[in-house]
């Protein structure tokens, strides 16, 4: 047996805060990308609640546009931990004519997710969603509680939140809405790889230094793939890259890289000169491009 | 990695949100599509320095009217420290987000304007950094670069707050006052030669230096149960693990312990966290505790040593800061949570409102939005609590509205 323990600060307040969800709502479910943030989120759920399983399902909402690495280390990490997973499909929506495709150069299923996540919070009468989000990624997001609530509309009333004081949360709500709960909203991209490193948490291989087809277009490095738009003048070549974070294919940016270990990377997170999100193609569209999202329901 | 957390008050034009991007330029911590960004917009604005307070306001409507709306979190880190930055905006209408942002907080910085030296707003951060017990407590005095760098004027301001201190019945906190240029970056990360006088540390320095045990809580252990843990598996079939956050100090295998409020006792027979067991876990751990004894422990219930049961209560008095457009009024219902215990509550009366001026309580039978003040309530059932200067978790609780559920107010034990 060991003696003391000692605990990061900044675990043992996620901690907390995944068991007050349990505890306050009665049907959560953890939205869950295939992201390094979703998969350290997983980690967490197994800590607070061991010996006892995860005590509510993985939710995926597929925009069909996916990295093929991501997909299959999702469907691994399910089995192996015996969870309950649920996929949502924005092609779906779509083809309910529900959603309809963005069109051109731009064109991405980013925004579209929201539409496809707020009918599946309906569908199961979710009453918390958990999510991976934080607070030093993008501005709006710092601005976010811990417990977040959203109206039946999904939106978020971003001039008018709950004030959250010390750590006393309170998920009180009305029935059809419902609350975005962020367990590490104050973790740091750097905190969450020297997590995933302390931790020896795996994680999809598109995270690591690795040869890709890619184009540049606005200073970014663009993945080609099908599900890509390119127009004729703009040229592929192969390259080292990786990416930092991990969305669907057509909003995520690659970074050159050689970081091909968790260390590297640190090491890489430290040195660098752009924010995280810098390579997030869908944050570019304006300067309040989150905001914007965030109010309409967007996670 | 260590991490601190601060609050940081003060209006715009105190230069706040300056201060801040200046202490994320000076650690390297904005990066270059930030500093871009920043560049573009202070040029927009038709200045020709890079204009750093744009590195904090998050919200449409902050940016558009150059004012800080509600409590943003900034991050940034040093190779000591990690340090989380609560940005909270002074005016009196947001006294609310205020408490918000130094409740989390182990540190306030305070600023004042040179120019102007305490004005009621200082008094107003202060008061609430005191109510709050905030341990640790630097006021920046900024904008010398306006008053010349004048050691005098810096002299007179730091009179004039220690007049404020000899008010205060909270003499454990610890000001320290330092002479700053957000601006110009002068005692911010660096040293300033234009202040040769003042041989102190700068802000950074200062929060470098600073160790946990300096807000470190000696109080009694108090563990609040959040949930039951009940895998009912094979191998773990009679297992029932009470999951919470412990508080005040530290607990051990073999404490003799009460559960609140049956006063059931009981001997703590494992700790765990995951799957490892440990002999001892200090105040802040996440664990899960097991009982020799088979008794009944749900959510709302709490662990204590049986040595240190704290005093049962159907009435309270305390210092309420309320935050919602409903005035706090004798005779309304609330519910009161008080750790993870929700309990039906009655306001019994409202004694009167703080003024904003340290101190000074004046007449009153209701608080409105942003008031603080003395109220005493009524409760359904008798909960186990501590004076918030004894033992901050189990001295404070939220009033919930039972219409809207909102989180009405904050209120401090007496």
């Amino acid at each position: 047996m060991s003696s003391i323990l000692h605990q990061n600060t900044l675990e043992s307040e996620a901690i907390y805060i995944f068991r007050e969800v349990v505890a306050q709502f009665e049907n959560p479910v953890l939205l869950f990308s295939g992201g390094k943030d979703s998969i350290t989120l997983v980690r967490l759920a197994q800590k607070a609640f061991y010996p006892a399983k995860i005590p509510f399902p993985l939710m995926h909402i597929d925009t069909g546009h996916n990295f093929p690495e991501t997909i299959h280390f999702r469907d691994q990490l399910v089995e192996e931990l015996g969870l309950n997973l649920i996929v949502r499909k924005v092609q779906d929506d779509i083809d309910n004519g529900v959603s309809i495709e963005e069109k051109g150069k731009y064109s991405s299923r980013n925004s579209l997710q929201t539409n496809t996540l707020l009918n599946a919070i309906e569908e199961f009468k979710f009453d918390a969603c958990i999510g991976g989000a934080r607070r030093d990624e993008e501005k709006a997001r710092a601005k976010e509680r811990i417990f977040s609530i959203r109206n039946d509309f999904g939106e978020w009333d971003e001039k008018n939140q709950r004030p959250e004081v010390f750590d006393m949360l309170n998920g009180r709500i009305d029935i059809g809405q419902n609350v975005r709960v962020f367990p590490i909203s104050n973790w740091t991209e750097l905190d969450v790889w020297s997590y995933i490193d302390s931790e020896n948490i795996e994680i999809p291989s598109i995270y690591f230094a690795h040869e890709r087809e890619i184009f540049e277009r606005d200073g970014l490095i663009w993945t080609a793939s099908e599900y890509v738009y390119k127009e004729d003048h703009e040229v592929t070549e192969n390259r080292r890259v990786r990416f930092r974070t991990v969305g669907d294919i057509t909003c995520t940016a690659a970074v050159e890289s050689k970081a091909d270990s968790v260390q590297k990377i640190i090491q890489e997170v430290r040195d660098s000169a752009i924010s995280e999100r810098g390579a997030r193609i869908d944050d570019k569209r304006s300067e309040a491009a989150m905001e914007t999202r965030k109010q309409q329901g967007y996670f | 990695m260590e991490v601190l957390k601060i609050a940081t008050a003060g209006s715009v034009d105190d230069g706040k949100s300056t201060l801040i991007g200046r202490l994320l330029y000076d650690t390297k911590s904005l990066t270059s599509d930030k500093i871009e960004a920043i560049d573009r917009v202070s040029k927009k604005n038709g200045l020709d320095y890079l204009d750093f307070s744009l590195a904090t306001d998050g919200l449409v409507a902050e940016r558009e009217q150059g004012i800080t709306i509600d409590v943003a979190h900034i991050y940034f880190s040093t190779p000591k420290k990690s340090y989380i930055i609560a940005d909270t905006p002074g005016h009196i209408e947001y006294t609310r987000n205020m408490v918000t942002g130094a409740s989390t907080s182990q540190t306030s910085i305070i600023l004042i304007d040179a120019r102007k030296g305490v004005i009621e707003q200082t008094y107003r951060h202060f008061f609430i950094n005191n109510l709050l017990r905030v341990k640790e407590v630097i006021v920046a005095v900024n904008k010398m670069d306006l008053v010349n760098y004048s050691e005098e004027v810096f002299n007179d301001i730091v009179e004039d707050f220690q007049d404020l201190r000899a008010q205060s019945n909270f003499k454990d906190q610890k000001l320290t006052f330092i002479p700053v240029s957000a601006l110009w970056g002068e005692n911010i990360a660096e040293k300033s030669t234009a202040m040769p006088w003042y041989e102190g540390q700068t802000i950074l320095e200062h929060l470098e230096d600073l160790k946990p045990e300096d807000f470190a809580e000696q109080s009694q252990a108090r563990f609040a149960v959040q949930t039951v843990i009940r895998p009912k598996t094979d191998k773990f079939h009679d297992y029932r693990g009470y999951a919470g956050k412990i508080s005040g100090s530290s607990l051990k295998v073999g404490d003799k312990v009460s559960v609140l409020p049956s006063l059931k006792k009981s001997t703590i027979k494992e700790i765990h966290f995951f799957d490892e067991s440990f002999q001892e876990a200090p105040a802040g751990s996440s664990v899960s505790i097991t009982l020799s004894d088979d008794i009944n422990v749900a959510r709302g219930d709490m662990l204590v040593r049986s040595s240190e049961v704290p005093t049962e209560t159907k009435l309270l008095d305390a210092t309420v800061c309320w935050m919602d457009n409903k005035a706090l009024i004798p005779g309304a219902k609330y519910v009161l949570q008080h750790n993870t215990n929700g309990i039906l509550a009655k306001i019994d009366k409202v004694k009167g409102h703080v003024d904003s001026n340290f101190g000074k309580e004046e007449e009153g039978s209701s608080l409105h939005l942003n008031d603080i003040g003395s109220v005493r309530i009524k409760l359904s059932k008798p909960i186990f609590a501590d004076s918030y200067s004894v033992n901050r978790s189990n001295g404070r609780f939220i009033l919930v509205d039972t219409q809207t559920n909102t989180t009405a107010g904050v209120g401090f034990i007496k």
